[in-house]
């Protein structure tokens, strides 16, 4: 089996970018991945690309080709599309593809353009993501989604608003150093707490913005980075998928991410590590319930014990196990196909040594990305690992 | 994109809600007696194509909940409105709560379910109704 080697990375910045189309977007983040990487265009076998709203936010289907094009290689292409795992989806086909030895060279990414449509538009537009008949024409809109699981976890185990808000502070802080990141702006507490309600308990500043922005990698086999002489020294070591039911009242825990915990543990078989061995990590945390539901379900925090993590600092910057030290979707922002992707750029920008926060995980060699679609009927893990 | 043409039915739901209203609500079972919302052609727990209507008891509890402020704009104008799960033993399903201050939901409320009218668009909307005692449902 063929180790996939992360040869390049590329990101846009994240933030509000009404005016910029997606084939504009992925053609700059793939041109940033594709020059990282030091290959020709002309090795790129295959382009795999994720987005979720193009036919809503562009009109725009059929993207995996045009995609193609905006990067300047000529070679098959497909959209994946898993809701908010969109730019998981296609980095996991690829490190199939890659072990298999069916490809050495694929260019993976995905993209979003939200801020062109109007906050209404774009609630209604994320909640395709639930289920139409009986979700979303019951009013479950994704804030409300997040907000009933966040509820019952209060029910379940315990915890408070304010030990959420630390989650929201705790990502802010991370992403005051991320250039690309959508908000570089330290926030309090007091902040979230007082911040006007979207679904309660949730806020404002317990949710991810809306955000535009594309995210790239070149992934190739060992070999071809051997025999190109390619700086590769990070490794995708470790691939996980996880499925749940689409309604969120159809799972057996209002509470829980089983889809999560069954993504981390195969993740974790196929890397051949246990969660004890992981440094750092990118969790989706589109909502401040959701980090805290994905750090139980993967192992990092023991059932009940997540919801005080970032307030304690065990996940801070400074903590054992920093969890987004990009700021994760919450400041760093979530452009919904692009999120995936660009979990894995930050997390091997961060074991390269050249990402703003690595001086805080110096001496880490095991990372872990998790990315979330829906309410988490979809769950997608990485782990990436030092090799060289 | 072309708007979907009126009033053309889905299959499975609207005859659901028509059951709510009229007062005879089901749920489908399989042979193994998971409990499943339709349109359902085999049991999503099992893979059973043993799939029979059941009576639906006739309340629930409310599971968890939220106040929804900002919503899609199919609902702009039903907003504020409290939308929340309730667990009726073999199904749990979403519903807005009406005929109670959002103030006043709670987690453990006994519920029936209802069919009511958005105030934005004037579609049918799965609700939950409180009972207040134990014979009104």
């Amino acid at each position: 089996m063929s180790e996939v080697r992360v040869a390049g990375v590329g990101l846009t910045p994240f933030g509000e970018y009404a005016e910029r189309t997606t084939r504009e977007l992925f053609a700059e983040a793939s041109a940033s991945a594709i020059d990282d990487a030091d290959v020709a265009r002309t090795d790129v076998e295959e382009v795999l690309y994720g987005n979720f709203l193009g036919e809503l936010s562009e009109r725009q289907g059929h993207q995996g080709p045009l995609m193609a094009e905006a990067a300047g290689v000529q070679a098959p292409a497909a959209r994946y599309e898993a809701a908010c795992a969109s730019g998981s989806a296609p980095v996991r086909e690829a490190v199939k593809r890659i072990r298999s030895g069916e490809s050495d060279v694929l260019l993976v990414g995905g993209a979003e353009r939200m801020t062109n449509l109007t906050t209404g538009d774009a609630t209604e537009a994320l909640a395709t993501a639930a289920d139409d008949l009986w979700e979303v024409r019951a009013g479950v809109t994704f804030p409300g989604a997040y907000a009933l699981m966040a509820r019952a976890y209060f029910d379940t185990y315990g915890g408070s608003r304010e030990a959420l808000a630390h989650v929201a502070v705790k990502n802010h802080e991370h992403a005051l150093s991320n250039e690309r990141a959508h908000h570089q702006q330290a926030i309090a507490v007091s902040d979230v707490l007082e911040a006007p309600q979207i679904s309660s308990p949730l806020g404002l500043y317990d949710s991810c913005p809306i955000s535009d922005g594309a995210a790239a990698l070149v992934l190739t086999s060992e070999s071809y980075a051997e025999e190109h002489d390619l700086d590769a020294s990070v490794a995708i070591t470790g691939t996980g998928q996880g499925g749940d039911r689409l309604a969120l009242h159809d799972r057996e825990f209002l509470a829980r991410s089983p889809a999560t915990r069954r993504a981390g543990e195969r993740a974790y078989d196929d890397a051949g590590i246990s969660a004890d061995e992981v440094d750092v990590a990118e969790v989706h945390d589109c909502f401040t319930i959701a980090e805290v539901l994905a750090i139980e379900a993967l192992d990092l925090e023991p059932i009940g014990e997540g919801i005080s993590a970032a307030r304690d600092g065990r996940t801070t910057i400074d903590g054992d196990r920093p969890v987004n030290l990009s700021g994760g979707l919450k400041a760093k922002g979530h452009p919904v196909g692009a999120t995936g992707t660009a979990q894995i750029a930050e997390i091997a920008a961060l074991l390269r040594g050249d990402h703003p926060n690595s001086e805080y995980v110096e001496d880490a060699t095991t990372a872990l990305t998790h990315n979330a679609g829906g309410t988490v009927a979809t769950a997608i893990v990485h782990v990436l690992e030092v090799v060289a | 994109m072309s708007e979907q043409r009126d009033h053309v039915r889905d299959d499975g739901f609207d005859d659901w809600l028509d059951a709510i209203e009229n007062g005879e609500p089901y749920y489908l079972t399989c042979s193994e007696e998971h409990g499943f919302l339709p349109p359902r052609h085999v049991c999503p727990a099992c893979g059973s194509a043993d799939v029979e209507p059941a009576p639906l008891p006739a309340t629930g509890t409310l599971e968890t909940f939220t106040v929804t402020s900002v919503s899609t704009p199919t609902f702009e104008d039903d907003a504020p409105y409290v939308v929340a799960i309730a667990d009726f033993g073999p199904v749990r399903f979403t519903g807005l709560v009406v005929e109670r201050d959002a103030d006043d939901v709670e987690i453990g409320m006994t519920v029936e379910p209802d069919v009511v009218s958005s105030e934005t668009t004037g579609e049918r909307v799965l609700a939950f109704r409180w009972c207040s005692t134990s014979w009104c449902c």
